[in-house]
């Protein structure tokens, strides 16, 4: 495999420019923005070079590593701290030092007024650093390194504003479902090494063809449930909204457009586990299937801008994960969904800080409405954002999404005809919240109550990401599928065996006209109901449905009965156990050693004479003791 | 008809210079102004350190049995050895240039005006810099002596001077002049054990050479009872120097009376020296009868290993409880010696290594924590230390975890090596013992640290002196090696392996 040496760089630049900004303080907060933005996009820059000298070269020589040194080696268990850049990963590493530059631009002018704004540079350096260790890792536990960082980056974004004590439980919230799957990533990395004696890709894939079934569905689980945690997949996706604590900046390029995204990657990246783990790949699908409309339901009851956007990422970072669990053919679709989606919904929460920066912070749509013609460029780019979420042709989404629903209904067997159903019926709910989100804030009557000062357009450098990020909306589908581009270029990653389904059970032409048809339908009624005058306080007259929808669907409630309850008691019980039992335990020793301690100590009388004694009484006891064993 | 001797003076000048040095020193303290002594002395002793530490890496990778005509063996081990001995003694060097802590004038009487008019004088003891090259000198030679006369040369060599150096406490003049003559009879009196012991070896072998010895135990010798009984008397000698029980009763006694710099060094070299000699011997000359040793060996470790964790416990003087604790550590690397393999070499080397340094670094620390009448030794009185100089409260924190053996120091690393080692070769007693005296250790450890952080300071007297730049240097670069060899031990475990070849 060839080698490069500036693999390093692309992590180490931002990592730097993170420990500089945290460590100069206060000093540099004139500039300290500066700095951050300009490493961010020295990344994107080397990535951008990586990735034509990448496409330059033959199909069998495109992917690259860089030894940095060798990390452990105890025994027979040896990790080499290596970065592996190849087609999957540079799609990533594009994604997030791309968006992530346009988000630091975005962040100069959005962060203005804060006070820490360099912190906040800092942080977001962090976690392009930890990202792109997360993507460029060649083990599971150099992945997991970048795992647990940018789990820290998040958590220190969420409660950026922890002055406030609701977002910094945000944080700690989001920080602790992020440990339940922490937890299944650590368990899988060990299971790997007591199954296959290594954690590399490369070592797993060698080992997984001829490993025992059971331990491959361990071990398959164990990842879903590690990217459950990170991508807000149900039953751990109860983080993400509240995550929306955080500065929208952060809300769209971890919370939308990258980390969450990782759950998504980790999958894709153990092709090789999955491909061999039926069960596992069918909980894949389910759980993917589950939270797409989880998140759609969801997303219908929410009048907080950022949180329907958020229970929209879930919903569908929910296509992405079922789309993993569709096998060889749906990897490429679920990264091509993946790539899309970074930029519309990127460009939406962008779209959606515009809207809050020109409304003194107010997030309730319900105190929106008519926004459009104040700020029309919001508006434009928000809009091509909207088209492509729902899937309107040619604009991104519609091919990306399109493409998981055919594959889903192309499956074997009648989970095939289940799940591409469900993402069918989950297309014509995102069109319908999408469009009410659309509707609620930029059209119909104006409900903000402050008349005095009207809306006003985001500056320049707020506006500029959001329209690069609205032609990646219009356009990258459209480039992604244009000769299969994109799934050429992941096959020999994601599927080097080049499988294909056998039977297409459906034409594209015919799923292609029954997803839009969804979406029309979902737009409809969005229309019939929010065309008309839109109250500015929710009404509490409401179906039972909408109360549970407007309330995650009790998902609070239900983690607070089933884990949050118990395990506090059981938690009491422990401490109980620890204090009595265990603490007793080293208390006793503790008080026997010292008594011990003192006994003994009367040996040291401080004479020389008793000294010399003890010695001759030690010789004694030498030379009986070797008679005894000589004897 | 006489051959000439031959001497392969390459291979013995690490020794050589720093013996010139320790003579030279002698001379110059006769002949040259007091007044520019320090510096010069100085000068003398860290020149030749570093000269003798240039030629240990020209010869690295040599060995020869016939150095000094068969009385001295330079192998890997040795090189090593002598090595950490030479890099211990400049470190200690720098501590104890720091001449505050010793006596203006030693010949004057304790409390006399004469001591009273030489300390406003401002004289300064400069001996003691020739009596520390010495005591270098014999340290190194004890690591490479191939007969038991050298052997014992070299053990008076380094012992004379430790014994000396003990009793110049400045202040306490009485205690430091008690250790000092406490450490010397009962030093004497192990030397008696220790010859008596070679006259058994001689008269079975007819040889002092160990590799005459060595052929006489394997070759039919083995069960005789006079081998057994000059292993013992010779162990005695050994074991006193590492201050095992029940041979240790000197040690706190001496830790606690002899300047603090001095007792660093003696603390930290002259374990590396003593364990250099004592592998030598089992490993050597007495693994073909292990099986008649080793029991009498584990128990002497086990002991040693439950006494000085029990006792360190009781302990409400720093510098005391830093004797235990050097007690116990004696215990943890004579099961090095039990392993009798490869890997219970390389973690033994390892030990002595990073356990001397970061003994340096503690009783350096310990010289720094002062009040109106010097170093305050009582535990006490440290309470609430760590909100006065976090950064000196910290670092002797994570010293005192790495003595524990506390994952990332790396005392950890070192225990490790040393019980798997052990454990490979089947002593699974003492290992338990070994780990369960650990698990002890760490509750006097790691009150000293509640102490310092948690609890409330009782009085304001305690201030920390400002460490001068050669302190700083010593304190720091051995703190950091304790940290550095935690976070990465395979930087010296690569070494301590491919060093760790005794030849006969």
């Amino acid at each position: 495999m060839n080698t490069s040496n500036n693999l390093l760089y692309l992590i180490l630049i931002p990592l730097l420019s993170s420990a500089i900004l945290l460590l100069l303080g206060r000093k540099i907060d004139r500039y300290g923005h500066l700095i951050g933005t300009l490493a961010s996009a020295c990344s994107f820059v080397i990535a951008v070079v990586e990735f034509f000298a990448m496409k330059s070269r033959d199909v069998t020589q495109r992917a690259v590593t860089q030894k940095l040194f060798e990390w452990i080696s105890v025994g027979d268990f040896k990790v080499d701290a290596t970065l592996l850049l190849d087609q999957l990963s540079i799609c990533f590493v594009l994604l997030i030092t791309g968006v992530g530059t346009l988000i630091h631009i975005y962040s100069i002018a959005y962060m203005s007024h804060d006070r820490d704004r360099r912190r906040f540079f800092a942080y977001l350096n962090l976690f392009i650093a930890a990202m792109l260790l997360l993507v460029l890792g060649d083990s599971y536990l150099n992945l997991y390194v970048g795992w647990e960082g940018v789990g820290l980056a998040s958590y220190l974004l969420i409660g950026f504003w922890n002055q406030k004590p609701e977002y910094a439980t945000a944080a700690k919230k989001a920080f602790v479902a992020n440990r339940i799957g922490d937890f299944g990533l650590s368990i899988a990395v060990m299971l790997m090494f007591a199954n296959f004696g290594t954690v590399t890709f490369s070592g797993v894939a060698n080992h997984a063809e001829s490993a025992s079934r059971s331990a491959l569905t361990a071990i398959g689980l164990m990842l879903l449930l590690a990217a459950c945690g990170k991508s807000a997949q149900f039953p751990l996706q109860s983080w993400l909204g509240d995550a929306m604590a955080g500065p929208t900046p952060v809300s769209a390029l971890i919370h939308a457009a990258t980390m969450v995204t990782a759950g998504v990657y980790l999958i894709a990246r153990s092709n090789f586990i999955f491909d061999v783990a039926p069960t596992a790949q069918m909980m894949v699908m389910i759980i993917g299937a589950i939270t797409l409309l989880f998140g759609a339901i969801v997303g219908m009851a929410k009048d907080d801008i950022k949180k329907a956007l958020a229970a929209s990422t879930m919903s569908q970072i929910g296509y992405m994960i079922l789309a993993t669990g569709l096998g060889p053919v749906g990897y490429a679709f679920a990264i091509m969904h993946l790539l899309t989606h970074g930029f519309f919904k990127a460009g939406m929460f962008l779209g959606a800080g515009s809207v809050m920066h020109g409304m003194h912070d107010e997030v309730n749509m319900r105190k929106y409405g008519g926004i459009g013609k104040f700020m029309p460029l919001t508006f434009v780019t928000f809009g091509l954002g909207y088209l492509a979420i729902i899937g309107v042709p040619p604009f991104a989404g519609f091919y990306s999404k399109d493409k998981i629903i055919e594959t889903a209904l192309n499956h074997e067997g009648s989970a095939g005809l289940i799940f591409g159903s469900l993402a069918l019926i989950g297309a014509a709910i995102t069109a319908f919240y999408m469009s009410r989100v659309m509707l609620m804030t930029f059209f119909g009557n104006e409900r903000w109550t402050n008349r005095a000062d009207e809306p006003h357009e985001a500056p320049f450098l707020m506006a500029a990401p959001m329209v690069v990020l609205a032609l990646g909306s219009i356009c990258t589908g459209f480039l992604f599928t244009r000769g299969e581009s994109l799934v050429n270029w992941l096959r020999p990653v994601v599927n080097p065996a080049g499988e294909q389904h056998l039977v297409e059970h459906y034409s594209a032409t015919s799923i292609s006209i029954a997803a839009i048809t969804a979406v029309l339908i979902g737009v409809a009624f969005a229309a019939i109901k929010y065309l008309k005058q839109v109250p500015n306080i929710a009404p509490d007259n409401v179906s039972v449905f909408t109360k549970f929808a407007r309330k995650d669907l009790l998902q609070d409630e239900f983690n607070n009965a089933v884990l949050v309850k118990p395990g506090q008691s059981l938690v009491k019980t422990l401490l109980n156990f620890d204090y009595i039992v265990i603490d007793g335990l080293v208390r006793l020793v503790g008080a026997l050693s010292l008594d011990a301690g003192q006994t003994l100590r009367k040996l040291q009388t401080g004479y020389v004479r008793s000294y010399a004694l003890l010695m001759i009484l030690g010789v004694t006891a030498l030379i009986f003791t070797i008679w005894l064993v000589t004897l | 008809m006489l051959t000439t001797p031959s001497f392969e003076y390459l291979l013995l000048s690490p020794m050589l210079i720093i013996l010139a040095a320790a003579v030279i020193g002698v001379l110059a303290e006769a002949f040259l102004d007091r007044n520019h002594l320090p510096v010069i002395q100085l000068f003398i002793s860290v020149g030749a350190i570093l000269l003798a530490l240039i030629q240990i890496y020209r010869i690295k990778s040599s060995s020869s049995t016939s150095a000094a005509i068969g009385s001295v063996v330079i192998d890997k081990a040795t090189i090593y050895l002598q090595g950490t001995i030479l890099i211990i003694g400049l470190l200690a060097l720098l501590l104890i240039s720091d001449q505050e802590q010793f006596v203006a004038q030693a010949s004057a009487i304790p409390g006399s005006r004469e001591e009273q008019e030489s300390t406003s004088k401002g004289s300064i003891q400069t001996e003691i810099y020739p009596l520390l090259s010495f005591a270098l000198a014999g340290m190194m030679l004890f690591t490479c002596a191939s007969d038991l006369i050298t052997l014992f040369v070299a053990l008076e060599v380094f012992s004379l001077p430790l014994y000396l150096l003990a009793g110049l406490s400045r202040r306490r003049r009485l205690l430091s002049q008690e250790a000092a003559l406490k450490y010397f009879l009962l030093g004497a009196y192990s030397s008696a054990f220790f010859l008596f012991g070679a006259a058994f070896l001689y008269g079975i072998s007819g040889s002092v050479y160990l590799v005459d010895i060595s052929s006489a135990v394997s070759g039919g010798y083995g069960n005789d009872v006079f081998v057994l009984i000059g292993l013992i008397f010779i162990s005695v000698g050994l074991l006193f120097k590492i201050s095992a029980v029940p041979f240790h009763a000197w040690t706190p006694d001496v830790y606690q009376g002899a300047p603090t710099s001095v007792t660093a060094f003696m603390a930290a070299a002259t374990k590396v020296a003593a364990f250099g000699a004592i592998l030598r011997i089992f490993y050597v000359v007495f693994s073909p009868i292990a099986n008649q040793w080793r029991p009498i060996i584990s128990v002497i470790a086990i002991i040693t290993m439950v006494f000085g964790s029990a006792v360190a416990i009781a302990q409400r003087d720093v510098k005391r409880m830093l004797a235990y604790s050097s007690i116990a550590h004696a215990g943890f690397i004579l099961t090095a010696v039990l392993a009798l393999n490869k890997s219970g070499l390389s973690a033994a080397l390892f030990y002595l290594t990073t356990y001397g340094l970061s003994t340096l670094a503690a009783f350096g620390i310990i010289t720094l924590i002062r009040d109106a009448t010097g170093e305050v030794t009582d535990l006490n009185k440290w309470a609430g230390l760590g909100k006065k100089s976090p950064l000196i409260a910290g670092s002797f924190a994570f010293l005192l975890l790495s003595f524990a053996g506390i994952p990332l120091t790396s005392g950890f690393i070192g225990k490790f090596a040393i019980f798997s080692a052990a454990y490979e070769t089947g002593n699974i007693a003492v290992v338990v013992f070994g780990v369960l005296s650990s698990a002890l250790a760490a509750f006097f450890y790691i009150r000293v640290i509640l102490l310092m952080f948690v609890a409330q300071s009782q009085n304001d007297s305690i201030s920390i002196a400002i460490p001068s730049v050669k302190s700083r240097i010593a304190i720091g670069a051995t703190t950091a090696a304790t940290v550095i060899l935690g976070l990465f031990p395979s930087l010296l475990l690569n070494i301590t392996q491919s060093f760790s070849i005794f030849i006969k």
